[in-house]
């Protein structure tokens, strides 16, 4: 153990640089590099990190391939289980996951799966294997949303001969990796729309500005268009506020809108029409990647940018590679911080945020130790924009319009393992069933699904006959 | 994709395109909204579907030229296309779910006020169909502000205009004359729809209060993505939060703290401000054709 390398740095834009553009943050390994950590891996007989790996990517044999130089062999590898490596390798927590059970990380530094993973992923992108494309089946299948979940189910459906199109609300493809994480962290054209192309080039079709629940609802969808099933991928939903007061003065936006309006609608490029209020001092409300993604784009669009949350470091939600960056691109971190009161001027503007400092107690349901207020430790930051990244609650829309599919206590898509809904040729997976979580477990939500809806199709078909 | 099959100037900087939008023009209500994009730089821009025809497959909207977005998009001409239409959004007029005899049980008057005018036409024009007639008060600066009289007449029981300068029908506000109808001319209305800007929805809403009866707004928030995502239309409606898009647009105008509501409308008007100016430095050294620049 005492000869074995360090793990290998990853060549990072300089943090002062990069804190005043929206390019990608990590340059990731060459291919020298990704070999050399490759080697690092000791093959382990009962490997932790494909435990720990939410849909069991044979983590080991995909880094021994990587490590003798077989590139293709490696994505190979990695796509029996995944679809979006160079995505996952970017945004999945490895931390907690396959990096946090590796066993070099228990007296040092854990393999770099994630960049590994990237690696290989990236290399794919840029060197496509011919599609494995199937004789159609003649059976027709309708994927609710663009985003992880819905890309992962349509290009599954579509390696098996099955007819997909996809409907997505917005005018873009690729849901929350466009609208919702920021260049900086998930470049746009290289890695995104590079991955929907590989899915265009399977036969999936994509229509945009499709509001399912409106334009159409999923019972036209398979009563009128003739669709066999329909996956819902859709997402999230509505962005949560605090509820306490000042929350509708003007300068206070969720990290939704925030993202969005950079994102998707590239306010921040003065050639795209779309406004942006950035002011001078901003406070963002979370802890979260959304937090992270807010308070780095604010830091962008020139402003001095604050994160103000209510537990300690120790419970930020956030990947820790994210914290990381903030950290050093010069964001303020507030801890044990609770907003109380948005504080704005005569006109309606914000002018401040009134906060209490908190303290943690027990460990609540969440295993979390739940934060409480300190008595008479109030005060007030200054800002001009408060951006809340508190999370979201379930969209109504789709459930609200399609007969006969039920929704859990909290308001999300009731959906088993396998992605079956209360109703009989309707599948649902990623944040729509389980609130806002992670791109590998929406990725996972949407194969599964995949391969339940086959069933399915095939079931009735055998059942019919 | 969203080609342009009419275009007609209403009045001075007001025009109507119809849309060829065959997936919204099967499923739009009264009440409902679409989100235009004029091109691939362009905002979201929310604007109220102003007529539908799911037979033509095309929808109608109306759009006042006044910020760079709400100008791309009355620029664009028969022929050509707009990026993206997206809708329709919002729920449907709470009548459009009411059974005959309820619909029937109900006394209506419209108020549409400017460009506001043009969302009103469906919801009459849908009573109409259900053989229900409602009393249509149409609101503008002068006759030559005025728009969709004629279609309107056609649709409604007795229609009313009020001009600020009195050079058409009555001499005054929409309030006024609503105020006049009921206490003076004998009508008696149990509910009133009024769509127009925020600060005339906001009066409508006190006078009817004062008539005692209801009055439903349509309102006409800042929106990203329309679908509830963003939360950028919030509004308080009773005390609660709601968002526009997904919870209206269309509210209980006694209920609604239009204070507030007006005061977001103005969160990105000095950014929009200096855009327009830039669009029309832009623009300068070319005489518009379409007149934008009157």
């Amino acid at each position: 153990m005492a000869n074995r390398i360090p793990r290998v740095p990853v060549r990072e834009q300089d943090a002062k640089v990069r804190a005043t553009n929206f390019k990608e943050v990590c340059y990731g390994y060459d291919r020298e590099e990704a070999m050399l950590e490759a080697s690092r891996c000791l093959h382990c007989k009962n490997p932790r990190c494909v435990t720990a790996c939410p849909v069991g990517i044979s983590i080991p044999d995909f880094i021994a391939a990587l490590g003798q130089g077989d590139l293709r062999g490696a994505a190979d590898i990695i796509s029996r289980d995944s679809s979006l490596p160079s995505i996952c390798g970017r945004v999945c927590p490895q931390e907690t996951q396959c990096e946090g059970s590796c066993i070099l990380g228990i007296k040092g530094e854990p393999v770099a799966i994630g960049k590994l993973e990237r690696f290989v992923g990236d290399w794919q992108l840029a060197n496509p294997s011919e599609p494995a494309t199937a004789e159609d089946n003649g059976h027709r299948v309708a994927v609710i949303g663009s985003g992880p979940s819905s890309l992962a189910c349509a290009s599954d459906l579509a390696k098996l001969g099955y007819a997909v199109t996809v409907f997505e609300a917005l005018h873009e493809l690729g849901g929350v990796l466009v609208y919702g994480i920021p260049e900086f962290r998930l470049p746009k054209q290289s890695v995104v729309a590079a991955e929907i192309e590989n899915v265009k080039r399977l036969g999936v079709k994509f229509e945009t500005n499709v509001i399912v629940g409106r334009t159409v609802t999923v019972d036209s969808l398979l009563d009128e268009e003739g669709f066999d099933a329909v996956f819902i991928g859709s997402g999230a939903g509505l962005p949560r506020f605090m509820g306490i007061e000042g929350e509708n003065l003007n300068g206070v936006v969720s990290a939704n809108e925030f993202l969005t309006r950079t994102n998707l609608m590239h306010a921040y490029d003065e050639h795209f029409d779309t406004p942006i209020y950035v002011g001078s001092r901003v406070v963002v409300v979370g802890g979260g990647n959304v937090a992270m993604d807010a308070v780095r784009t604010a830091k962008r669009l020139g402003a001095e940018a604050t994160i103000v949350y209510r537990r300690s470091e120790k419970e930020l939600p956030a990947r820790a590679e994210e914290v990381h960056h903030a950290k050093e691109e010069g964001i303020e971190f507030r801890m044990l911080t609770n907003p109380t009161k948005v504080i704005g001027s005569d006109d309606g503007w914000v002018r401040g945020i009134n906060c209490v400092r908190m303290e943690l107690g027990e460990p609540d349901e969440s295993g979390r130790r739940s934060p409480k207020e300190i008595p008479g430790s109030d005060f007030t930051i200054g800002c001009d924009v408060v951006i809340m990244a508190l999370g979201t609650s379930p969209n109504p829309l789709i459930a609200s319009t399609t007969q006969g599919l039920d929704v859990t206590r909290r308001g999300c898509i009731a959906a088993d393992e396998c992605g079956r809904t209360s109703r009989e040729g309707v599948f649902a997976g990623g944040d729509a069933v389980t609130g806002a979580a992670t791109v590998i477990l929406a990725m996972g939500a949407g194969r599964k699904a995949a391969k339940a809806i086959d069933e399915y199709i095939k079931g009735k078909q055998f059942r019919e006959q | 994709m969203f080609e342009i099959i009419e275009k007609r100037v209403l009045a001075e900087g007001i025009y109507l395109h119809r849309i060829k939008a065959e997936r919204i023009a099967h499923s739009a209500l009264p009440g409902q909204f679409v989100i235009v994009r004029a091109d691939d730089h362009g905002e979201r821009t929310p604007l109220t579907i102003a007529d539908y025809d799911a037979k033509e497959g095309t929808i109608t909207i109306v759009t006042q030229a006044m910020g760079v977005s709400t100008r791309k998009i009355a620029a664009k001409e028969v022929g050509e296309s707009f990026a993206d239409v997206a809708g329709p959004l919002g729920r449907p007029s709470d009548f459009t779910a009411m059974s005959q005899q309820e619909l029937e049980s109900h006394k209506f008057i419209f108020i549409g006020g400017g460009v506001g005018t043009a969302p009103v036409y469906p919801q009459v024009k849908w009573l109409h169909e259900h053989g229900i007639s409602a009393d249509v008060i149409i609101g503008a600066k002068s006759k030559q502000m005025l728009i969709f009289a004629e279609q309107m007449r056609a649709v409604a029981a007795n229609l009313y205009i009020s001009t600020d300068d009195g050079s058409e029908g009555f001499h005054g506000m929409v309030t006024a004359l609503l105020e006049e109808l009921v206490t003076k001319q004998g009508k008696s209305y149990d509910t009133c729809v009024a769509i127009g800007p925020m600060i005339m929805m906001k009066f409508v809403a006190l006078t009817t209060k004062r008539l005692g009866m209801r009055c439903i707004v349509s309102l006409n928030a800042i929106m990203v993505d329309g679908t509830g995502m963003c939360g950028a239309c919030r509004v308080n409606v009773g005390g609660k939060t709601k968002f526009t898009c997904v919870d209206g647009p269309e509210f209980d105008g006694h209920e609604v703290d239009f204070d507030e509501a007006l005061r977001r409308q103005t969160m990105y008007r000095s950014k929009e401000a200096r855009a327009l100016a830039e669009f029309r430095e832009h623009e300068e050294g070319h005489r518009c054709n379409i007149g934008l620049d009157r």
